[in-house]
């Protein structure tokens, strides 16, 4: 299958999603990976045709919700923000860090704490 | 009403296992492997229940639920631990939303080894746990008549 | 206007084999909105590809889900191969799909059982299961394994099927068929079954597309999406058309599980009569270092399997997106507006796989 894979700028993240979900592009999964930061990655498909848009942040920076354009986007950035700690701003349905309940705050972040 | 075998009911929870013991449970249940033979029944309900068949290990959210179930149960009660998870963590023993085995919280009677826990070993199981249970209900009802005397 | 009750729903309900709860906001008899809570099952297995290497986290991957333990791994170890460059042999592809087919088999007849349960139609549940015995007893001796069977492998499969045993299974497709058959009669001709199904929890084909959903959800509401159409595993030399209904509730879910049930049996019929001979396993050396997206089709859905690795033998990140996880808010939208007593049925036709959601 082919990946296409295009690294993109925070502040262009809405407009990206604007103009794929204009075109009928849904959204299939956003994923995040712990680094040096967090590189997040929006999967987008339309008929098979498979768009992943790539940021990579650092802790601290804050990025937009893409949940008022896609509404389930909430779910996976709830888990997101639990998980990885990444600060997603203006989620249209935020448990607040409270999806999973862990015991440990950002179980998945851990790793650049330590180096 | 103590020369009257008892049918005993079971509850099923499922902790936080893969699915893989559930299924095995109610494969017990169907016509396959038939425990509703030997009187079994699957309830719903925890205060119906004899038998806490509990799968995959605890974590710290459902500690309280499956506490809460036990409690509700009536005297005698026996819990069975099904699956390897259920033992000790199994291979999730190294997760950071994992506790450990269900004897962390509850006094387990009975454990059931598997990867999934097999039907056989299953009821094997909770044959096991009918002999404890008996076992409780005499020391209960020993404990009832010396209250009475 | 009538006052608003909130119901607790779960996490220990006798119609769920999983916890999952919801609070129910009721309007009299009616849902208004159902907000869920989740993270009872959340083990956190992701995580630990810190702490096994990449060979054994194919038995962790296994067991995200006890149902579709197979096509797990079997996602899982497609990664790996694709980032690895590995080309895995015909015959091991064939198996591959043959067990995949089965495990949607016993997925649809399991969820047939459930759903029979829910609505209290207890004999169609026992007769349901009866039935997927059979494919387990596949199962168990092809591999030695009921549920989890641990046969794929990174480069390929781990046991042969020899060519008796091929057509014991064959045979066993014809016997299955004709008791599916009969069996499948009762939910396509049952009064019952219809009166508790139509018309209940409809999702437009509209909604279905713009809430994402996947798998037999999207297909009963008319969005032919279905991953084996682009040829992963063997499914590129087996013919088939995804199958798919119009109407979008949860007679047409029903409907549209069952007849992928019929297109299994004759997918591995096909697969049974073009399996070349050959090895079943290449051997793979080195670690991988790169990432790699698949795309595989669960009996719920399309489930998706993300790996990155770094050239050890641990990898960096394994991100699975797994089909209930995707269905999740198109139960939220269809349980709007339903009755109390539908809730059950509406859970169960999404077919949740909440140790999937959680992982």
């Amino acid at each position: 299958m082919e990946q296409n894979i295009k690294v993109i700028q925070t502040g262009e993240l809405l407009s990206h999603a604007v103009s794929l979900n204009h075109e009928g592009y849904r959204l299939v999964a956003i994923s995040a990976t712990a680094k040096e930061g967090i590189e997040l990655t929006y999967s987008f498909d339309k008929e098979y045709d498979f768009i992943n848009l790539r940021l990579e942040i650092d802790a601290d920076t804050e990025v937009d919700s893409i949940s008022p354009l896609y509404s389930y986007a909430f779910l996976y950035e709830n888990e997101i923000k639990e998980l990885f700690g990444a600060k997603i701003r203006n989620i249209t349905l935020d448990f607040n860090n409270q999806l999973y309940r862990i015991p440990i705050e950002t179980p998945f972040a851990k790793k650049e704490e330590k180096a | 009403m103590n020369f009257v075998k008892k049918s005993p009911w079971i509850l099923h929870y499922d902790g936080s296992s893969c699915n893989g013991c559930d299924i095995e449970v109610l494969a017990c249940l169907t016509p396959l492997y038939d425990v509703e033979r030997f009187g079994i029944i699957n309830t719903g309900n925890p205060k119906h229940a004899d038998i806490l068949l509990i799968t995959g290990s605890v974590n710290e959210q459902n500690i309280p639920i499956v506490k809460q179930l036990y409690e509700q149960m009536p005297e005698p009660k026996v819990v069975v631990a099904v699956g390897i998870c259920a033992t000790s963590g199994g291979i999730f023993a190294d997760c950071y939303n994992i506790v450990g085995g269900v004897d962390k919280v509850l006094p387990v009677d009975v454990y059931v080894p598997g990867c999934a826990a097999r039907p056989e070993s299953i009821i094997d199981g909770v044959v096991k746990a009918l002999a404890v249970l008996e076992e409780k209900q005499k020391a209960l009802s020993k404990k009832k008549s010396a209250v009475k005397k | 206007m009538s006052e608003r009750t909130v119901i607790p729903f779960g996490p220990q309900h006798p119609v769920l084999p999983e916890p999952i709860h919801l609070d129910l906001v009721l309007e009299d008899e009616t849902v208004v909105e159902a907000i869920p809570q989740i993270g009872y099952i959340h083990r956190g297995l992701e995580k630990l590809v810190e702490k096994k290497d990449f060979q054994q986290y194919t038995y962790v991957a296994e067991r995200i889900c006890g149902i579709c333990s197979f096509m797990h791994g079997m996602g899982y170890c497609m990664s790996i191969e694709s980032i690895m460059d590995v080309k895995i042999p015909d015959r091991a592809d064939y198996l591959r799909t043959i067990w995949a087919e089965l495990s949607r088999m016993h997925s649809h007849l399991l969820w047939l059982g459930l759903l029979a349960d829910a609505f209290g139609f207890e004999s169609l549940f026992m007769h349901s299961w009866r039935l997927r015995e059979r494919v387990l007893d596949i199962f168990e001796e092809t591999t030695g394994g009921r549920v989890i069977f641990s046969v794929c492998d990174i480069g390929g499969v781990r046991k042969d099927i020899s060519s008796e045993t091929l057509k014991k299974i064959n045979e066993s497709m014809d016997i299955i068929e004709k008791e599916l058959t009969e069996l499948t009669a009762v939910f396509f001709k049952d009064s019952s079954v219809k009166y508790r199904t139509k018309g209940v929890g409809v999702l437009s084909k509209q909604l279905a597309h713009d809430l994402g959903a996947v798998g037999p959800m999207a297909k009963a509401s008319g969005l032919p999406f279905d991953m084996r159409t682009q040829g992963y595993a063997a499914y590129k030399y087996l013919k088939f058309e995804p199958i798919i209904d119009t109407d979008g509730d949860s007679y047409a879910r029903t409907t549209v599980r069952i007849k992928e049930i019929f297109q299994s049996i004759d997918l591995i019929r096909q697969a049974i009569s073009l399996i070349p001979e050959g090895e079943i396993k290449t051997k793979v050396v080195g670690n991988p270092n790169g990432e790699y997206f698949t795309r595989v089709e669960q009996p719920r859905g399309e489930v998706i399997y993300y790996a990155k690795a770094n050239g050890t033998k641990f990898l960096d990140r394994v991100r699975v997106r797994t089909p209930t996880f995707a269905n999740v808010p198109a139960l939220l939208e269809t349980l709007k507006g339903c009755s109390l007593a539908d809730v059950p049925i509406l859970i169960l036709t999404i077919d949740p796989c909440i140790s999937c959601t959680e992982r």
